[in-house]
């Protein structure tokens, strides 16, 4: 294809070449272009929910997630006006799980911790809800611990598109909002997850954790322990060889 | 009246009535409720079996409703509206009343399984109020007298399909009438009126200019013509965000699609917000009848077309005599195959009944709802004019809008555009309740002044007025000039009026908690942010906010602002935005002068340790 004639809109004031069908952050992504998202996954439909990547389109405010790509678009996202509504975000995150990352298996791994470091997060912000989220410790092999939920609903679209079941699905409404199992007894143990489960991979806190594998890779040495989320995220996006590296 | 509970249909029945169709599940999960009272954990493992779906799916879209209930529930199930006007009628204390009489705690069942008292969000019966839903059935005017006669009925285990139909008995209080309350249309009317224009090619004006301008003869005008007289109408979405009409329809016809949906949202679940009950109970032919013209210009011949009423849960004693009114048009060939003699215009129309979410007003929430979802907005776009229910193009409408364009359809756009203002053609249906003398419904030509409303309605004293509901905007005394239009004070028919003895404070707090309470939880902003303002507010009401807590509260507004996902988030902070701009002093009075205040109190969590060991003397005070 001839690449003067591809469309693109501008981030940030650098032009974006796009594919049509694209959102603004896949174009983003795949041109080396990092704006900080978080229920947004390379593999899945975007679902548009935590606003983590909320940008400005024409002024008008949109997540870039599930904006779709458009010639000639002007998009803001690396100004102090989004960013802070991005830290606050993040703060509303914690505030409202229960998030001890200190004693929590995901450290250094999670994609909220790696967030909050990336745009600077340095206090609570708000006062903590203290839900009483009790944990699933029924399954030989997956832990649930939901006090870590983020509502990102990853989980429930990886067993369902990818491994056919149907293990997970939010109920609830508002701050009641939940992540539930498919069994009556309402247990983890009850319902058909296996531990290859894409489902159990996909989490990117620390809900769904894998049992007796714990620590393999020491604190310190792990996914955003060696480089910011913004580098990993491009790392990670499905790109062409000629954006790498650039 | 019908109030047949006594069925106890089971989930094989049930399903196969609603022919094992998984879009469906609403109305599956709320028939199978209404005969066992409640969804047992086998009755949902069975259920998600039979229809295919994983058991977290049925349990996730039963859960987020109201008014479905996953855990044993009374079998009187007594929720009390909690609107500020319920509350102003004084609703808290006929709620405790009740609660002491039959010695059983808010938001608990009783010991013997008989019954449970609640509260739910505006049930529409503000002009004539306090409302309450037994079972889903409705009972306006609650007073003491009214509550001993509920809780004998209660204690005898009377079924309530033998209750007396008095209580049940809903006034429609229509005040002023204008052209749309005032129409004379009979039915079937509207739609021979647009049959007519599209078969007259003899139209005053040519199709279009292009065609008589290069002597192309003007063809037979087909049922664009009326879609014609709806935009010259300038008739604009009666739901409250104002949208053309005309347009919303002509990019519906134009999209592409198997089948064309037409969908008249009756979720009224604004608080403050009753005229589509009266509109519904008055002149269900006249929504009618303009779902069928709006069927008949989307189709035209070309398409499929089908139609839904989505009716609010709260309305669900307006069920039978919907289905009924629809009955009789099938039965004179106003709904159906060959509608009107005409072969080709088929449309029918089913109801939908919700189940306790005012999110549903959304329209692609609705919409999901309709395909037996979750009521969660959808990312747009694509909007639902080319891609709605089932992927297909769908007009979504208020009632109001629909019986208005039905007008449109008989008495044309130039008569219809005349009444109004200029950027507001017609007339607007105002629910007024509060402090007045006389709530109801008001029907005025748009562009009529706030001042002239309360002195029609009978209102003294007045402080302020919140127009269009919690979403909408409060004034104060000094704007009681502007007027009721899309270029001023736009609405959806919300009046809510508060005199001078009432704390505005508690409005907004009532508005406040309403927002939390309905949250779908979708998006961050809202689900974290109408939680944390409902937590400010109370910490406030407590008498422990500080100016910290006011800076959090224009935080949150700004975050739910700028990011939130659909109109719910944007508008939830409209409330405290307004009451912190017109009246300050509600809030300042109520802070504590510190910077700071902590919403721990260590006396207060003292409390449950007095409770137990049965003390209350000085020492077992800090």
């Amino acid at each position: 294809m001839n690449m003067d004639v591809r469309p693109s809109f501008l981030l940030d004031g650098e032009e974006i070449p796009f594919e049509p069908g694209q959102t603004v952050i896949q174009a983003a992504l795949t041109a080396g272009h990092y704006i900080p998202h978080l229920c947004y996954h390379p593999e899945f439909v975007p679902h548009g929910s935590c606003k983590l990547c909320t940008v400005k389109a024409n002024g008008r405010p949109a997540a870039a997630c599930t904006l779709p790509a458009q010639a000639g678009l002007e998009v803001e996202s690396e100004t102090e006006e989004l960013n802070d509504l991005r830290r606050t975000l993040v703060q509303m995150l914690f505030a409202e799980g229960n998030h001890f990352c200190p004693a929590c298996e995901k450290s250094g791994n999670c994609v909220l911790q790696a967030l909050g470091y990336d745009l600077g997060v340095m206090t609570a912000g708000f006062r903590h809800f203290f839900l009483d989220r009790p944990v699933d410790a029924s399954h030989p092999d997956i832990l649930l611990d939901f006090n870590r939920c983020v509502l990102c609903k990853l989980c429930v679209r990886a067993s369902e598109e990818v491994d056919g079941k149907g293990v997970f699905s939010l109920a609830g409404r508002g701050i009641s909002r939940r992540l539930i199992v498919s069994a009556e007894s309402g247990r983890l143990a009850d319902t058909d997850i296996a531990v290859t489960d894409k489902a159990v991979e996909v989490c990117p806190v620390g809900v769904i954790i894998r049992k007796h594998i714990g620590f393999q890779t020491p604190i310190g040495r792990r996914r955003y322990d060696v480089r910011p989320i913004s580098a990993q995220a491009l790392e990670d996006a499905p790109r062409k060889p000629e954006a790498r590296h650039g | 009246m019908m109030r047949h509970q006594d069925l106890h249909p089971s989930v094989d029945e049930v399903v196969a009535l609603h022919g094992g169709d998984a879009t469906r599940l609403v109305q599956i999960l709320r028939d199978l409720q209404e005969g066992q009272g409640w969804l047992a954990p086998p009755v949902v493992t069975e259920l998600a079996r039979k229809l295919g779906l994983s058991r977290a799916r049925v349990e996730g879209v039963a859960a987020f409703y109201s008014f479905l209930h996953l855990e044993p529930v009374g079998q009187y199930r007594v929720l009390f509206s909690d609107n500020i006007t319920d509350r102003m009628q004084g609703s808290e204390a006929l709620l405790a009343y009740l609660s002491e009489k039959l010695w059983v705690e808010k938001g608990k069942v009783s010991e013997d399984g008989l019954l449970s008292i609640d509260t739910t969000s505006c049930t529409g019966l503000c002009d004539q109020g306090p409302g309450l839903l037994v079972n889903g059935w409705a009972i306006p005017r609650i007073d003491q007298e009214r509550l001993d006669q509920i809780a004998q009925l209660i204690l005898a285990r009377q079924p309530i399909a033998q209750w007396p139909d008095e209580l049940f008995r809903i006034e429609d209080n229509i005040r002023r009438q204008d052209t749309l309350l005032g129409h004379g249309l009979q039915p079937g009317e509207a739609i021979r009126a647009a049959i007519a224009r599209a078969e007259s090619n003899q139209g005053d004006r040519p199709v279009s200019e292009r065609s008589w301008r290069e002597g192309i003869p003007a063809a037979t005008p087909g049922p664009a013509a009326t879609l014609e007289e709806i935009k010259r109408s300038n008739l604009r979405g009666r739901g409250g965000a104002g949208f053309g009409t005309g347009l919303k329809w002509e990019a519906c016809r134009n999209a592409p699609g198997e089948t064309h949906y037409v969908v008249c949202n009756a979720d009224e679940g604004e608080p403050g917000t009753f005229k589509d009950r009266v509109l519904l109970t008055r002149h269900a032919d006249l929504v009618f009848e303009g779902m069928t013209v709006c069927a008949y210009i989307l189709g035209g011949g070309r398409t499929t077309t089908h139609g839904f009423l989505y009716l609010r849960g709260e309305y669900r004693y307006l069920l039978e005599p919907l289905n009924e009114c629809l009955a009789r048009r099938r039965r004179d060939g106003l709904l159906g195959a060959d509608i009107c003699g005409r072969t080709g215009f088929d449309f029918d129309i089913e109801i939908h009944v919700g189940a306790g979410a005012y999110v549903c007003g959304e329209e692609s929430a609705l919409i999901e709802s309709l395909e037996g979802k979750r009521g969660i907005p959808r990312n747009r776009p694509p909007y639902p004019v080319t891609h709605g229910y089932l992927g297909q193009p769908t007009v979504v409408n208020n009632v109001e809008t629909f019986c208005a364009a039905a007008l449109v359809a008989k008495e044309g756009g130039d008569w219809y555009r005349a009444q109004g203002t200029a950027k507001s053609a017609g007339t607007k249906l105002l629910s007024v309740s509060g402090d007045c003398e006389r709530p109801g419904i008001y029907e005025y030509p748009f562009g009529v002044t706030v001042r002239q409303v309360l002195e029609d309605c009978g209102a003294r004293h007045t402080q302020a007025v919140q127009v269009s509901g919690p979403s909408g905007t409060l004034i104060d005394a000094s704007e009681f000039d502007r007027r009721i239009a899309f270029e001023d004070l736009p609405t959806a028919g919300a009046f809510m009026v508060f005199d001078e003895t009432r704390d505005m404070f508690d409005v907004v707090r009532n508005f406040v908690h309403f927002f939390a309470h309905e949250s779908c939880g979708f998006c961050t902003p809202c689900r974290v942010g109408t939680a944390m303002m409902r937590n400010v507010v109370d910490k406030i009401h407590a008498g422990r906010g500080a100016q910290h807590d006011v800076e959090e509260i224009c935080r949150l507004q700004k975050v739910m602002h700028l990011a939130a996902h659909c109109g719910l988030g944007h508008t939830a902070c409209n409330p405290m935005r307004d009451v912190m701009q017109r009246f300050r002093p509600a809030i300042q009075r109520r802070l504590k002068s510190l910077d700071f205040e902590p919403a721990f109190d260590l006396d207060g969590a003292l409390a449950v340790a007095r409770q137990m060991t049965g003390r209350d003397d000085a020492k077992a005070h800090l």
